[in-house]
Formats: structure tokens, sequence, C-alpha cells
């Protein structure tokens, strides 16, 4: 069997004495957090809107969604969904959702979302748009701070998504939607 | 653009990729720009430097415990409920693949970008398999339409104009003629996919990482066509080489602060997923690949380029790769990277391809793992002048190379007698003697050496 023949192959090739990992110590970062993370979401096409409750949230999505298919998973955010549809395959008309985000990430403006709250794995990739909603507290510096937030948390799937989805293939011009949301919208509860 | 002759080499390749200069010039630039991109990127940055001492310093870790690491990753994504393949070789890797497909009986599925996929030729196998395989990364599948092999690891159609997008869509998608809009084309591609998408049960992805001590992998797009393959599918299958392993999960901090800012200057890809278990009711295989690594990594000058993480910064910035392109490589990983590890592969047939560069060291100085590629070229030569694998030609001038650079005094002679030659006979330095001197005209000569230059200023001072 190639598991045993591979193993082996790999111990042979291992070197007499394995190398340690140094301790690492990012230098502290001196940037304000939520400036930062608003500067560089908005660098990589991502908006951010500051709202002071989650009523100022549900009053965009009427001005802006009204009469198409939105998905909720904020309470007091409408359309709120306790479920959904078995098959992800029934998401695609989905114009908006509205998810909570865990914490966001100050030096590349991503927000971590985990599982738990995307309702189907499905629905932060298929809805034409996404929008996340996070605490002004919950922003982090860096990537280092992030993962040490994220510890040992046994999510079954967790992304980073920092802005919307886009892609520059074609001779480096940036398109915004390649295959996911078209927009990426950040509501920052302060 | 396909076609390449195995004997063929490099140069010759690249000669055919040099016949349309404007082109030549265009792509020098646009990679150009993208190393300018990744300047900026990292000078935010002020850690920077350690960030790669880290990695590096975290790969040597992985490599020197990669057997228990691989056990400890393969028990953890069991008990995440994934099925774990190991495959000694591609066509192993091939075989598992198909034996899953064949299970659950279908004829296409869809695949993001995976450069181990690429090495291991799945696409072709599956083909002559009868299962069509839709790439859905749009740079790769612009390439698929076209019958070619992506030229960069990360931007698989950049040798291609929007104009000949545009007809090649008007051919394959129907798109109207002559119109080369980046947008328009590229919500055509998204329309057009979207049916793949809806329509396939199962998905391929690559992977970025793998956690050792969660089970879990990760992996990075921009377009978000993993994830959206991924959820729409009742079985995932990731497809990973070996040398793909980190420790522990906070590493992957270090790796994904690097990463995207060094392969396109952007501070961290649109989406980093973390799949530690499948979705409820899917199936989740990985397939463990070593075709070759676990030989490499025997090798010590040559076994640091299995800490690559695959960002392209070495394409970038390589003068030989700007304006010779990623196919004169005629290997699925092109540039400087791609020259040290197909080598390794197969001596014989890449024997050209760490003779494709200058030395300059570039590729190394950006390198997020601090890999020592320019180094390694320089070795993979003389194990390749060894091993009898090299034309008369060549065998000449790395003789020349090797005296003169073992020889100080002789490269400031030879500097002189150079400067001399050239402001003589411009036109006799692009000779058959000088492959490098094709298809351009040699540059006006300075008067001083760069050292009599330094050496003038300081007494001036
Ligand atoms: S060798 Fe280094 S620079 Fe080149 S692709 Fe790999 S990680 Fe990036």
């Amino acid at each position: 069997m190639s598991r045993d023949k591979m193993l082996l192959a790999i111990r042979e090739a291992l070197p007499k004495e394995a190398t340690a990992i140094p301790d690492y110590q990012p230098s502290a970062t001196s940037f304000d957090v939520v400036q930062k993370f608003i500067d560089t979401l908005v660098g990589i096409g991502g908006a951010v809107i500051k709202v002071s409750s989650l009523s100022v949230v549900n009053d965009y999505v009427i001005k802006h969604f009204s009469g198409q298919r939105v998905v909720s998973l904020v309470q007091g955010v409408d359309s709120y969904a306790t479920t959904l549809e078995a098959d992800p395959h029934l998401l695609e008309n989905v114009a908006l959702t509205v998810v909570p985000g865990a914490f966001g990430v100050a030096e590349n403006g991503a927000v971590w979302i985990t599982d738990g709250s995307m309702g189907d794995r499905a629905l932060p990739f298929i809805a034409n748009n996404l929008a996340m909603i996070i605490s002004a507290q919950d922003i982090v510096p860096t990537l280092h701070e992030a993962y040490q937030r994220i510890g040992a948390d046994g999510y079954n799937f967790g992304t980073f998504i920092a802005g919307p989805s886009k892609t520059a293939d074609i001779e480096q011009s940036l398109v915004l939607g390649a295959h996911g949301p078209k927009s990426n919208t950040i509501f920052l509860l302060a | 653009m396909m076609g390449n002759q195995p004997t063929q080499d490099h140069a010759t390749r690249a000669e055919v990729f040099n016949r349309d200069e404007a082109r030549v010039d265009w792509h020098d630039k646009t990679l150009w720009f993208i190393r300018q991109k990744r300047d900026r990127a990292a000078w935010t940055i002020p850690d920077w430097e350690a960030l790669r001492d880290q990695a590096s310093a975290i790969k040597d870790n992985v490599l020197s415990n990669l057997h228990d690491y691989l056990i400890s990753f393969e028990a953890q994504a069991q008990r995440n409920g994934v099925v774990v393949h190991w495959a000694a070789d591609a066509e192993e890797h091939n075989e598992i693949v198909h034996q899953i497909l064949k299970r659950h009986q279908v004829s296409k599925i869809v695949k993001s970008k995976s450069m181990l996929t690429e090495e291991c030729r799945l696409n072709e196998y599956l083909h002559d398999h009868g299962v069509e395989v839709v790439d859905t990364d749009l740079g790769e599948r612009i390439v698929q339409l076209a019958g070619e092999p992506p030229s960069h690891i990360v931007l698989p159609c950049i040798h291609w104009k929007k104009e000949e997008i545009g007809a090649l869509f008007h051919k394959h998608l129907g798109t109207p003629e002559g119109n080369a809009d980046p947008t328009f084309l590229t919500a055509a591609a998204r329309t057009h996919l979207r049916q793949s998408f809806m329509s396939s049960k199962v998905a391929i992805t690559g992977v970025n990482f793998g956690v050792a001590e969660t089970g879990e992998i990760v992996v990075c797009t921009n377009e978000g066509n993993a994830d959206l393959g991924v959820q729409l599918a009742d079985v995932h299958i990731a497809c990973m080489g070996i040398e793909k392993l980190i420790p522990e999960r906070k590493h992957l901090s270090v790796f994904l602060r690097l990463l995207a800012r060094s392969a396109t200057g952007q501070p961290i890809t649109t989406y980093s997923s973390h799949f530690r278990k499948p979705r409820p009711g899917q199936e989740m295989h990985i397939v463990l690949v070593d075709n070759g690594r676990s030989e490499r990594m025997k090798h010590h000058s040559f076994k640091n380029a299995l800490k690559c993480i695959r960002c392209g910064a070495c394409m970038n910035t390589c003068p030989v790769y700007r304006r010779s392109g990623g196919h004169s490589y005629n290997y699925a990983i092109a540039g400087p990277i791609g020259s040290i590890l197909a080598p390794s592969l197969d001596m014989k047939q890449y024997a050209d391809l760490p003779f494709a560069s200058t030395l300059c060291g570039s590729c190394s100085n950006v390198c997020p793992v601090k890999i020592n590629i320019h180094e390694q070229l320089y070795q993979w030569r003389q194990v390749i002048v060894q091993a009898g694998y090299v034309s008369k030609q060549k065998e000449v001038g790395i003789a020349a190379m090797t005296a003169v650079l073992s020889r100080p005094w002789l490269y400031r002679y030879a500097g002189n007698v150079g400067r001399w030659f050239l402001k003589t006979f411009p036109t006799l330095a692009s000779n058959k003697i000088n492959p490098w001197a094709k298809q351009r005209e040699m540059p006006a000569p300075p008067s001083q050496s760069f050292r009599r230059w330094y050496q003038d200023n300081r007494k001036k001072k």
C-alpha cells in the first residue's frame, strides 16, 4: 500500500536533527484599528457603513433591496430566516444575504465567519451581494491577533472574506463579482 | 501557442515568443507592474523580513518532521470525517481521483486552481477516461478553452490580450464579435461557469495549506470559485502535495500575511477558506501526493524548493520569465521556481531550464519563504553538466562563466574587454555565441565599470 511506502520514504529522507520553530513576536502596531480596517476594505473594493443600531441596517436593506430576495441571519434585520432550504442550489436567487461576522482584521479588511453563523455554507458565496455585521469593538490589528482569537475553536468550516469576489485575469483589469457576491458591505456597529 | 516539442529547449521556445516584440514588451511591463505592487504591499508591513524568516523556519521544521506531521494530519482529518488517500506518484493520484468519480458516476466536474493537478496532468487523464473537467478560475478557463496550459501559476492567462479573449469567448460562449471589454467578458464567463457550478456533483480543489494539528485545509482564491464549487457539490476532493503541511493553525497567520502580498500585492485574497469537516451529507477526500517530493528531501542542496507556497513572485520579478513567457519553460510551473522543480522530476527532459536564468538573484530576494532559488539554479547547472545532459554550446558558456566567476581579477579584466568589445563591434555581440543577445540590440556599454566608478567616486570624497 502506498501509505506505508510513502511514509517509509519520507522517514528515510528526514535529517537526523529536527529543527525547532523559533519564537516569533510580531512588533506592536500603532495604527487606529477601526480606521485602518475601513481604509483597507474600501481599498479592495468593499464598503463600510457605520451604524448605531440594527434598525439602521434594516432601513438600508429595505431601501436598496425591496422586492428582491433577502436572507438575513441577524434578528432585527428583515427577512430574518431561521431555516433555509436543504438544497443550497435554491439559494441562487438570493439578492442579498446579511450575516453576523465574528470579527474583522484591520491590516487586510477581512471578516472571519464560521459555518455556525452562515445558515448554509453556500450562502456567503452564492448570494449576489453579501453584507456582514460586526461590532467596532471586534476588530483586531493583524492576522496574528486573529488566530489568537480563533484559538482552538471547533468550527467545521471557517473563512476570512475580504471584499467582493473579484478577478483581474483579463489584462489585469479589476472586475468585481467574478463568481461570488458582486458587493461586500460591512455594517460597523458602534 | 502549444505544441511545444520536448526536443526544443527553452531558448528556442523563448525565441518564438520573442518574435512579437510589442507583446513581449507588454508582457514584461505587466509583470513588472505586479512586482511593484508586491513591493508596495511588503513595505506596509514593518515585520516583513521577520515574517519571511519565520515562514522559512516553519517550513524547515515541517521538512524535518514531515513523517510525524503527516500521521497527525491524517488522524485529525479522519476524525473530522474526511477520507485520506496516499498517492506515491502522479499516476496513482489520477487513478484515485478517477475511482472516486467512477463510484459517483459523474462525467463532468468543476475544478478550482491546483498546480498539483497540473503537475499530475489530471485533466488529460480524466479526459481520456471520459470525464470533462471544467476549470473554474477565469484565467484557467480561458487557457482551457484555448487548449493551452496556464503560463503562470497565479495569473494563468497573463500572456493573453483582451481582444484575443473576446474572440475566444465569441467562438465558445457566443459573446458578440469584437467585444473585448473585461467587465463584459467576465460577466459572460460568470454566467457560463454558473451553469457548471449548479450542475456539478463533484468539486476538486487544490490546497494552499494543510494543518497537522487540526486536519483542516486552507484554500485561497479571489474569485470564490473554490468555495462555490465545493459548497454546491456532493463530493469535495482536495489534492495536496505532502509539503503543503504546516504544524499548527496559528502558523497560518504567518503564511497568509505573506502569500497574497507577495503574489499580487493584495493584503489578503478575497477568500481564505478553512475546510475542517465536510458539510452535512457531503463526502470529503484529501489526496496526499508525493510524486518525487520525498526523493528531493534527501538532497540537501535542493530540498528547500519544497518550501514554495506558489505565490508567483519569483516569476513576476524574473527578467528571463518576463521576456520569454511561461510556455517557454514547457513545465506546469514556469519561471525560476519551475526551473529548479522540474529537473528533479526528469533531469534529462528539463536539462535546459536551470540555464534559463541570468542568476541575478531577484527571485531569491522576493521569495516569501526565502528559498535560495538562484543558488539552486547554479547548483543544478553543475549537476546537469556532470550528468552530461547539456548541449556543447552551453557547456562552453558555463565553463567560461565558472572560470570568470571564480577568479575576481579575470572578472575585472573580462569586464574591461567586454566594454571595449561592445563599443567596437556592437552588432557582433548579437551573434550565435551569446544566446541572450537574440532578438535584442545590445545596450550601449557604460564607459566605466561600476567598480571603477565606485572607486573613483570614493577617491573624490
Ligand atoms: S519560489 Fe518563492 S517566490 Fe517563487 S512561487 Fe515559490 S514561494 Fe513564491
